[in-house]
């Protein structure tokens, strides 16, 4: 199903993954720029609230004033917290706040920030936290998409199924007994030479054991790490071949078709990657 | 035994008891044949017991067998009498009919009320039939995550796969037409002819009325493959389907 198809109402999409540190943030900065890219008004926000990272990955960090929980408290307007993008075009990013926890999240004060923002802008990002409990839940409560940001190895796997089954039952849209939460697979640091090597799960495997969409497969990349950094989304290096996927699953989302790549193992891998190419 | 030509058992008899309170011979016997007449069919040859010990004023021997004969000339068969013990009449052992023992206080409780009890105007039955009420079958489409948990009251049909991590219990059988990854228990109340049923087995534990299996020993039978648990003499069987 496209996503591009509800140009009335704002789509709200979280990037969540149960376990941490398979590149949820980097996803989220990729996949938010990218569609902004596609001339999309977009919004990132994080809910990450004490573990801000977002504003990193994106490069905005020294631009935070205000923030997310500020907002909720109404301490500051959406005005004032929302970050405008130096790089792209219709981006924007409501950081989380550092100095608080997530129980400084609630659901109407949450309800009502994606309420405001569903008025202006066309995609909002939710990047979520790490594990199952309230910042998680929080993030994916009111989506209407998710993109399930997974690497290749058994527990990140388990932990996606574990977000897919809370996905079905504690999101609003289960609540209310709406359609569900569309449910999209995104396979991070995918390694060819160790899926090869029986090292890794392949993408087939993955895809048996999740049985939901896949919307793109990011390799390993030594881009990531770089981009992150420097404080640029991946997907605007053009020249990396996670950023071509990250790009190629912007279009997946957005509805259009493109071929898997980046899955066989290449000759000179080493090298390009040593280059970051 | 056979010898004999006959053998001694005890035997419980309903009877009618038809209690005195007031004697009164013309009287007794003009509303018992009233009563006879409503249902002849219920008091023909019926066994009846003459019972005096709720009579307030003493009763003669003559006037005793006097009542015995009216109500035998009714069609009643008169087998026994019965006495308040502590006030047993002198001729106590003239009367040509059993001295019966006392009834229990129960009985002597519902006593003044024997004359209209006798009467079966209103026959109530209280038939209690026992039915087997069938449990709906639970179906469901999507798959079954890790961490969810599924029960069904009756049979479970899963068109999906069951993940590592989450578990599905029903009353009766469970069919995944999907992988079972996780774990399936099928009568959990005990019902021993519930089976497992799934398009490819991965399960980490598989269980029939309690007797479960695990994925180390599932994997010497049958894995990933179609199969069926079944119970056969208290022990698993897994069977390739």
């Amino acid at each position: 199903m496209s996503l591009s198809e509800d140009i009335t109402l704002a789509k709200i999409i979280v990037v969540t993954s149960g376990k941490g540190g398979v590149g949820k943030t980097t996803s989220s900065a990729a996949i938010g720029t990218g569609i902004a890219l596609k001339g999309h008004k977009t919004v990132i926000i994080d809910f990450d609230v004490g573990l801000r990272n977002l504003d990193l990955i994106m490069g905005c960090e020294r631009r935070v004033v205000y923030d997310f929980v500020n907002v909720i408290n109404k301490e500051a307007t959406l005005s004032q917290a929302l970050i405008k993008d130096k790089r792209t075009k219709n981006l924007f990013i409501l950081p989380a706040s550092q100095t608080r926890d997530k129980d400084a999240l609630t659901t109407e004060g949450v309800q009502e920030v994606l309420e405001e923002l569903a008025k202006e802008f066309d995609y909002i990002i939710c990047d979520s936290p790490a594990g199952i409990e309230k910042g998680a839940q929080m993030a994916l409560y009111f989506a209407d998409a998710a993109i399930v940001v997974t690497n290749p190895e058994v527990s990140s796997v388990r932990d996606s199924d574990r977000i897919l089954g809370i996905l079905q039952s504690k999101s609003k849209r289960a609540e209310d007994g709406k359609e569900p939460i569309e449910e999209y697979l995104l396979l991070t640091r995918y390694h060819p030479e160790r899926v090869a090597l029986g090292e890794m799960l392949s993408v087939s495997d993955v895809e048996d054991i999740l049985a939901i969409p896949l919307i793109g497969v990011i390799p390993e990349s030594e881009a990531v790490l770089k981009a992150s950094n420097q404080g640029a989304p991946v997907i605007l290096d053009t020249e990396s071949e996670a950023g071509l996927a990250y790009t190629d699953a912007v279009n997946r989302l957005l509805g259009e078709e493109c071929p898997l790549r980046f899955l066989e193992v290449r000759k000179k891998s080493f090298m390009k990657r040593l280059l970051g190419g | 035994m056979t010898d004999s030509g006959f053998r001694l058992k005890g035997s419980v008899v309903t009877t009618i008891l038809l209690e005195i309170q007031t004697f009164s011979l013309d009287n007794i016997i003009f509303h018992l044949k009233k009563k006879i007449d409503q249902v002849p069919h219920f008091f023909n040859q019926a066994p009846i017991i003459i019972d005096i010990s709720k009579m307030k004023r003493g009763i003669t021997i003559d006037e005793f067998e006097a009542l015995i004969q009216a109500v035998g000339s009714l069609g009643l068969g008169v087998i026994g009498w019965r006495c308040d013990p502590e006030n047993l009449p002198v001729w106590k052992a003239s009367v040509t009919i059993p001295l019966l023992p006392a009834s229990k206080a129960r009985a002597i409780q519902m006593a003044p009320e024997t004359k209209e009890d006798i009467s079966p105007d209103v026959v109530v039955k209280t038939v209690v039939e026992e039915r087997l009420v069938p449990q709906a079958t639970k179906v469901i489409t999507k798959p079954i995550r890790s961490g969810q948990q599924v029960y069904a009251e009756g049979d479970l049909i899963i068109l999906a796969q069951v993940s590592a991590g989450a578990e599905v219990l029903a009353d009766g059988n469970i069919h995944v037409y999907g992988t079972l990854r996780g774990r399936a228990l099928a009568g959990v109340k005990g019902d021993v002819e519930a089976r497992i049923f799934c398009k490819s087995m991965e399960a980490e534990l598989v269980s029939i009325a309690g007797n479960f299996m695990l994925s180390d020993a599932l994997q010497d039978i049958v894995w990933k493959d179609s199969a069926q648990v079944l119970l056969v003499d208290d022990s698993l069987e897994i069977v390739p389907l």
